[in-house]
């Protein structure tokens, strides 16, 4: 494969997907923001602690320690299936998930296996493409493993640490179905749970502090035909644009090893991102058989329906609603989605918009632009904007800038000042002199003043000179600066133009 | 209080527990004299029983200081206050030594936990502490509680005190044995398929082994999860009552301990013979045929079914029943307890505790040197039972089978219990206590000694042994299975028997090797062993 093959690989990819079909399915573990850990007390606040200060009999695997069921963790699993319409089962059990490693100190893993928490769920997505549903096979919950710290040395020499501290914390695995196509579909899959995951405040879900690691499993096959293709697994994808890169990767590596007739084999392969590419971490020559069987310290969990409903009825406003009531409001679907995607942002939204004094879409470009840059330079107040700012006086400034009752410019000097000291918006306004003269023709009669008074800018611009904007600062000063800015402009130019 | 004589030291060792609480209580004894004379006592008699894996005489003696203390304050607050401390107050324990007690070992008999010192204690240790108990050690056991005679324990064997040439039972052959030598009125053990009444019948003490979810397993190192149990032995069925009552109860820790109330009765059983026996009146008991097989021991079958008769004298009603998926619960057991202990024990990897073996060129060849090495071959053959009976093609077959017999094992009970019986009256051990080595070559036959307990752990149900007389000079259990939660129904059952046969000769009659235990000579049980 050339370099020049490894920079472009979406092309590339686009390419092999023209002779074979991509079949994807994703596996992603977010952690759960519970308090205490998945079967102990333990406290999950183990970010930047000292190694194993975050441990108990419990989560470190002990003689005689047995697990106890986290109740929150249950809620917010059962939760992210209601979110993803998912079918919630009346009784849950837990299975052991045996295999030996230093990272998992029982030996097996506390895991769901016959009957997960959450089944046949779903997530629209928008693409490039247009709009594709996710299919998603299951949602279960889990303990997550210990961290193994590898010193130097090899061979015997080789020293590894355990660090317990992440054992036993509390995992939500969720699985789809092998129905996606491509890596753009599987990046925007994972933007769009992590976003539902926040929205509902189940998860932190950053993959790079590790609280979401995605997974892909990835196969190719002719188009046109039914059969599985050899199918790699690919991890270490630290981030949405590794997620669609690694997958391009391997779309356009197994392309090129089945043009050529090359074998390829069931293995793990590892995402570099400094290299672009994947490289075997293991081969699966054969299955794990991990001897699932219930867990007999657990008896089966009933999910009665008013549990479930009380969950649901608990259910904030889903990131898919939101952007459907945004539009509806009279917001691009662009808009929409950004404001959806950010916390503070739609926070703003919905407090400004809440006061009914100006149209959404100015709410929109001012929560997107001026407002984002302010609350830059510090953190949102109570009430969710920036400064000394209160949502409805933002709101009868913004108002007033729609309705013309203050120009742009001033509007948006006055929303500065709103921001910086807390003036009440109605004493701006009432500072800020006049209404703007909205009214073409009195802007005319000061337009025609200008001109007569500068023949010389006339014709300056009949040559091609820029001028208009000197002339359109001579009408502003005559009018006192009481004018709209822009519309003086076009006005100015028109009335230019019908001179020559 | 003035100082004992060491006859009169030694002859507090042959109080019940029931009498030492009213001892303390009336001030005639203190709970520091209790501990001294049973420490004193299993220091010199140990050697040729070895049913102690480890003593601890300061925490002991610390702890009986502690339980005189709160016995002079409640004395000096007055009759209730007196009244208030539980029956256990003071009184002596011994431990399995798989039970977690903070600071302590637990080898659980095994080489893999050599060093492991439990950082916490188990719940039925804290209850111990609360209710006042005095915890002298703890005792020996078949290696995770596999093994029916102690003969598996990583240690060496304990000896039966009715012949030093002889098991114990097991696989809490220590707690049995320590009980019957008069080293501890009573003691903790774990039933998984036998445990406790297997060795309670073998050395002629009482033993329960109570209810799935009546006491807590945290803290209790598990060999097979569904099936263990915590239950308590005693010389009689008061002892072992109020043990119980002292360690069961509902514990969050474990999610399978039930939150059902522990009945007082456990602490309130008669004291008179004549008002014992009267409970038998009327009392329907179910006598199930599958449990008297034919290769079973004649002299047990007989004595058997003497107790069933002097029950019947005493106005019980007496029934033969059918539990007819009884010839499956051996197998089908062999199933599920391995396989449960198979993953139970991957723990044991020498990443993090006890025994560990490094310095290989990968994981696995370290797991593999330290398991290897670790573990005695029983508990590595039933490692390999377990693994294959889960593994993927075998699963349904076996695990899968195993449950669904488990379940026709239940249901065999349950149609009983709706039929109104008040317990099943059975033997606990189709023989007598064997010879050293009799049964160590052939794993099924060692199995076999379990065939009349292990369908109560299938079932999940309490079972009680009580002593019945001798075979042979040696003693024989008669068992009482009942109902979930019907303990203190069988405690009054034992009890009854104990009042019925209160004047029988056997009940006179002592282990007959205590005297050789006296002997500084006396060979220890892994030199008689040896000799078979």
């Amino acid at each position: 494969m050339s370099d020049t093959a490894r920079t472009t690989p979406s092309t590339a990819a686009d390419a092999v997907l023209e002779r074979y079909e991509a079949v994807i399915g994703i596996e992603i573990h977010c952690q759960l923001r519970t308090n205490s850990k998945m079967f102990c007390g333990c406290s999950t606040a183990y970010d930047g602690a000292a190694p194993n200060t975050h441990n108990c009999p419990v989560c470190l695997g002990l003689p005689g320690a047995l697990p106890v069921i986290n109740r929150q963790a249950v809620e917010y699993v059962i939760a992210t299936g209601l979110a993803i319409s998912a079918q919630i089962p009346e009784r849950t059990q837990w299975e052991r998930k045996n295999y030996f490693y230093p990272d998992l100190p029982k030996g097996y893993q506390i895991s769901q296996y016959a009957i997960p928490l959450a089944a046949n769920g779903l997530l629209p997505i928008e693409t490039s493409a247009g709009p594709f549903v996710v299919e998603i096979t299951r949602a279960h919950l889990e303990e997550d493993t210990a961290k193994l710290v590898h010193g130097e040395g090899s061979g015997a020499d080789r020293t590894t640490l355990v660090d317990f501290n992440r054992s036993g914390a509390p995992l939500m695995e969720v699985v789809t179905e092998p129905t996606i196509r491509t890596g753009e579909q599987a990046r925007r899959y994972a933007e769009e749970l992590q976003l539902l995951l926040r929205a509902i405040g189940v998860s932190d879900a950053d993959m790079e502090r590790g609280q979401m690691r995605v997974e892909a499993n990835v196969s190719l096959r002719p188009r046109g035909t039914e059969p599985f293709g050899t199918r790699v697994e690919v991890k270490n994808m630290n981030s949405f644009r590794s997620v669609e890169r690694a997958i391009a990767y391997e779309i356009e590596r197994q392309g090129h090893a089945l043009d050529n007739g090359e074998p390829l084999v069931m293995e793990t392969r590892g995402w570099d991102d400094g290299r672009q590419l994947t490289y075997r971490m293991r081969a699966k020559e054969t299955s794990d058989d991990y001897r699932y069987f219930p867990e007999p310290d657990l008896p089966p969990l009933r999910v009665d329906a008013g549990w479930v409903a009380a969950v649901r009825a608990s259910l904030p406003e889903l990131p898919s609603a939101r952007r459907a009531r945004y539009v509806a409001l009279g917001l691009g679907s662009y808009d929409a989605a950004v404001i959806t995607a950010d916390p503070t942002m739609l926070t703003a939204f919905d407090a400004i918009s809440a006061a009914e004094s100006a149209p959404a879409k100015e709410v929109a470009n001012f929560v997107t632009g001026a407002h984002a840059k302010a609350l830059k330079a510090g953190d949102a107040n109570a009430a969710g904007t920036a400064g000394a700012s209160t949502p409805a006086g933002i709101a009868v400034l913004l108002g007033a800038i729609a309705s013309g009752t203050v120009t742009r410019q001033v509007g948006r000097e006055l929303l500065d000042r709103h921001i910086a000291d807390g003036t009440q918006a109605a004493d701006l306004l009432a500072d800020a002199g006049p209404s703007p003269i909205s009214d073409d023709a009195a802007l005319l009669g000061h337009i025609e003043a200008v001109i007569a008074a500068n023949p010389r800018a006339v014709a300056d611009y009949q040559a091609g000179k820029p001028v208009a904007g000197f002339l359109t600062g001579q009408v502003m000063k005559a009018t006192g600066g009481a004018a709209d800015a822009a519309r003086v402009t076009t006005l100015v130019r028109e009335r230019l133009d019908r001179e020559g | 209080m003035s100082p004992m004589t060491p006859d009169a030291a030694d002859a507090l060792t042959e109080l019940h527990a029931h009498d030492m609480a009213g001892a303390l209580r009336a001030g005639i004894v203190s709970a520091r004299e209790l501990a001294a004379a049973h420490l004193a006592r299993t220091h010199r008699t140990d050697q040729g029983l070895h049913a102690w894996l480890s003593i601890d005489d300061e925490r002991a003696l610390a702890e009986a200081d502690a339980a005189d203390a709160r016995l002079s304050a409640a004395r000096a607050a007055g009759p209730d206050a007196l009244a208030a401390l539980h029956p256990m107050h003071g009184v002596p324990v011994a431990l399995k030594d798989l039970v977690s007690i903070r600071g302590g070992q637990a080898t659980a008999g095994s080489r893999i936990l050599e060093g492991y010192i439990a950082p916490y204690d188990a719940h039925i240790t804290e209850r111990l502490r609360a209710a006042g108990a005095v915890i002298l050690g703890k005792t020996n056991m078949d290696e995770f509680a596999m093994g029916s005679s102690t003969e598996h324990s990583a240690y060496g064997p304990t000896a039966n005190p009715w012949d030093l040439g002889r098991v114990p039972g097991g696989s809490s052959g220590g707690s049995a044995a320590a009980v019957a030598a008069f080293q501890t009125p009573v003691s903790i053990g774990t039933d998984t398929g036998g445990s406790i009444r297997q060795p309670a019948s073998m050395c002629g003490v009482t033993g329960m082994r109570p209810t799935y979810g009546r006491v807590s397993r945290y803290g209790i190192v598990a060999f097979a999860s569904s099936l263990d149990q915590v239950g308590p032995f005693g010389r009689d069925a008061r002892d072992a009552a109020a043990l119980l009552h002292a360690v069961a109860g509902r514990d969050e820790r474990d999610s399978t301990s039930a939150p059902i109330a522990v009945p007082d009765d456990l602490i309130s059983l008669p004291a008179g013979d004549d008002e014992a026996a009267g409970w038998l009146r009327g009392k329907r008991f179910g006598i199930p045929a599958e449990y008297f097989p034919a290769g079973m021991d004649a002299g047990v079958d007989a004595r058997i079914r003497e107790a069933i008769a002097a029950l019947e004298a005493a106005g019980a009603v007496v029934e033969p029943v059918s539990l007819p998926h009884t010839e499956y619960a051996l197998a089908a057991y062999y199933i599920v307890a391995p396989a449960e202990a198979s993953s139970n024990l991957a723990r044991y990897d020498g990443v993090r505790f006890g025994h560990s073996i490094r310095g290989g060129s990968d994981y696995l060849s370290n797991y593999l040197a330290t398991r290897g090495g670790g573990f005695g071959p029983e508990v590595k053959r039933r490692i390999m039972l377990g693994t294959y009976a889960l593994s993927a093609g075998y699963y349904d077959a076996f695990y899968l089978k195993a449950l669904k017999v488990r379940t026709l094992i239940k249901r065999d009970f349950d149609l009983l219990w709706e039929q109104g019986f008040d317990a099943l009256v059975a033997p606990t051990a189709p023989s007598v206590a064997f010879k050293f080595g009799a049964k160590t070559a052939d794993p099924v036959e060692m199995y076999l000694a379990d065939a009349c307990t292990l369908p109560v752990n299938m079932a999940g149900l309490p079972g009680i042994t009580t002593p019945c007389g001798l075979s042979d000079g040696l003693p024989v259990g008669l068992q009482f299975i009942g109902a979930p939660w019907s303990e203190a129904a069988l405690f009054r059952a034992a009890r009854a028997y104990e009042g019925v046969t209160a004047g029988a000769e056997w009940r006179s009659m002592r282990p007959h090797d205590l005297a050789a235990l006296e002997d500084p000579a006396v060979p220890t049980p892994a030199e008689r062993a040896a000799r078979h």
